[in-house]
């Protein structure tokens, strides 16, 4: 037995010493790392294809329905007007930006302050459980939220205010709020987390109260990672659709008061998608809608991986 | 233990941290009791509606009255679907982004475009789906379109938390194996993935419950308004729970008022259950970690 023993690591030390021999392991391991850096370029063939696909659809209406100026300064969406069709987007613009305004005004104090609950002060039990509670809320699907703001809210807002409808610019904010808020927070923890004990241990030795820590120390440390959760959070505001659908009431409007419906640009080519023939002009500013919510959200998405990167090298 | 007198500066800033610390616990419970009131009501409300024949037979009187069984199968059928497309590539991406990707500018790219992927808004995706899988790639509206656009959208969901529990594995477990004589992939395969598969699961059951809840992607790429049968392949149009809550909350006029919030809770329970299985899954594993 010592013999074969011997002769067979006699065996494998000759083909360890020839150094150019490449067996079938060499090869699946070639192969998979050809496969695997396929999937992970998928991320970026995914944007670009994106972006070609929508761009395809749409660019026929930029180029020859366009008009620059009645697309951003005219509040007259009437694509569907038989003899004169006009696509001016101000009202739907206004329509959004009310409500992501209104959802951020909600958002973005109780967020932060629910960021700095979980991370400074709580502690054990309490702290798993408000993390678990906030990834929960961020798990329910925006059409239930929407659902929630036509048969819920609608009716509380009535009654609350005083006003002939429930379905405005408040009730699409509030739900939004809602919905950005699990997100945001989520985000501000990790980056309040980020934020080294030693610093934190540093300031109560030179005999900081809490409160100052956090305030002096901890917020100002982290400012930048807060500042991409609220951006993110605005992102996530600005693109939804079901729930600013269901919830805004859905007139064309420019807001004046949280109480006028609105209609956002989301929501717009969520209603409007199924009734328009395919390569229409109707169809065609759909899609350009599109392409104008896809660089909003690229270039805030861009922002807030730069405001964060800018935390790494400070 | 001696403790010093408390001065007056003591106990106020005492009472100042007492302070701030009920403020910021407010905040967060005011973000979380009206959710905690609204899923009472809408299980107040739709509880009654929710029996073995409003899961198994199919809507009735133009969508006013009836059960959800046709919207519940094509559920599980566009989730199945879209998790096979995206399971795989989401694994495969994120054993690239853990193993193999060096710190350079590719790398940044990718991950830009993962986070790009997860903030460009659905109705945008439903767009691409539309434009790509319905009129480019043929599929027409159909099982298959409504699925693809739901994997691409729903790909960073999986790839980050894939990448999540393959970075959780030591780096010694690697290198051991390396200087066994061990090939990359033999690596991952016989030491990585074995010890992250359980994470991977978690991150795919989150997946699903994302999948099920989506509305604007699969309204223009496959979902029906309403089919009194089931889909038989994945080229055939088919009902979805999430449309199906939209269309009869507010396309349909005189169904039954009870009716939508039993829909809106047997989707809210589904995606909820996945979640806290998910969630579950997660706290049980890092209580069983050995390293």
């Amino acid at each position: 037995m010592p013999a074969d023993m011997s002769a067979d690591a006699r065996a494998r030390g000759a083909r360890h010493l020839d150094l150019d021999h490449r067996g079938r392991d060499w090869y699946v391991d070639r192969a998979v790392s050809v496969l695997v850096f396929g999937g992970g370029i998928s991320a970026i063939l995914f944007i670009i294809g994106i972006f070609v696909f929508i761009t395809r659809e749409g660019v026929g209406f930029i180029f020859s329905t366009m008009d620059v100026r009645e697309f951003f300064g005219s509040q007259a969406w009437r694509p569907t007007s038989e003899r004169n069709p006009t696509y001016g987007i101000l009202a739907l613009m206004a329509g959004t930006a009310s409500v992501t305004g209104l959802a951020m005004l909600v958002s973005v104090p109780f967020s932060l302050g629910a960021a700095i609950f979980i991370s400074e002060f709580a502690t054990g039990k309490l702290r798993e459980t408000l993390k678990v509670l906030v990834e929960m809320l961020a798990a329910i699907p925006s059409v239930v939220w929407g659902f929630i703001g036509l048969s819920i809210m609608n009716p509380l807002i009535i009654d609350i205010f005083d006003v002939p409808v429930g379905l405005n610019a408040l009730n699409a904010g509030i739900i939004l709020g809602l919905m950005a808020a699990p997100i945001m927070t989520t985000i501000a923890e990790d980056a309040l987390k980020a934020v080294p004990d030693t610093y934190r241990e540093a300031a109560e030795a030179m005999g900081a109260t809490r409160w100052q820590v956090i305030f002096k120390v901890v917020i100002p440390a982290s400012k930048n990672g807060l500042m991409a959760a609220i951006l993110l959070g605005v992102g996530r505001g600005f693109g939804e659709t079901m729930a600013v659908l269901m919830a805004s009431g859905h007139s064309i409007n420019i807001p004046t008061s949280p109480f006028d419906s609105v209609r956002a640009l989301t929501a717009t080519i969520a209603a409007e998608l199924g009734d328009t023939a395919v390569g229409s002009d109707h169809y065609q500013v759909l899609f350009t809608l599109g392409i104008l919510l896809f660089a909003v959200t690229f270039v805030i998405n861009l922002t807030a991986d730069l405001v964060v990167r800018g935390v790494r090298r400070g | 233990m001696t403790r010093f007198a408390s001065t007056e500066l003591d106990e106020r800033n005492r009472r100042v941290e007492w302070l701030f610390r009920t403020l910021f616990l407010m905040m967060t419970l005011i973000l979380i009791v009206p959710v905690a009131l609204i899923l009472g009501v809408l299980i107040y409300k739709g509880s009654p509606v929710i029996s073995w024949e409003f899961l198994t037979t199919i809507p009735r009187d133009g969508m006013t009255a009836g059960g959800i069984m046709p919207a519940f199968v094509g559920t599980i059928w566009i989730v199945t679907v879209a998790l096979i497309a995206s399971v795989p590539v989401g694994i495969a991406s994120a054993i690239y982004l853990s193993e193999y990707a060096p710190d350079n500018w590719l790398t940044r790219v990718i991950n830009l475009a993962i986070i790009n992927l997860a903030g460009v808004p659905s109705i945008v995706h439903a767009l691409f789906g539309l434009g790509a899988f319905v009129t480019f790639a043929g599929f027409g509206t159909s099982i298959l379109a409504a699925s693809l656009t739901l994997a691409v959208m729903t790909l960073p969901v999986v790839i980050v938390s894939t990448r999540e529990s393959l970075q959780a594995v030591p780096y010694a477990f690697r290198e051991a194996c390396w200087n066994m004589g061990a090939t990359r992939w033999q690596t991952i395969r016989r030491i990585v993935l074995p010890n992250s598969v359980s994470g991977i699961l978690t991150g795919v059951i989150l997946e699903v419950s994302r999948t099920a809840g989506e509305t604007a992607p699969i309204m223009f790429t496959g979902a029906a308004f309403f089919l009194p049968f089931l889909p038989q392949s994945v080229f055939d149009q088919t009902m979805a729970m999430s449309l199906h809550l939209f269309v009869i909350s507010t396309q349909v006029p005189g169904v039954d008022e009870a009716l939508p919030y039993g829909v809106a809770l047997v989707l809210i329970g589904m995606v909820l259950a996945m979640n806290a299985t998910s969630i579950g899954f997660r706290v049980y594993l890092r209580g069983k970690k050995k390293w």
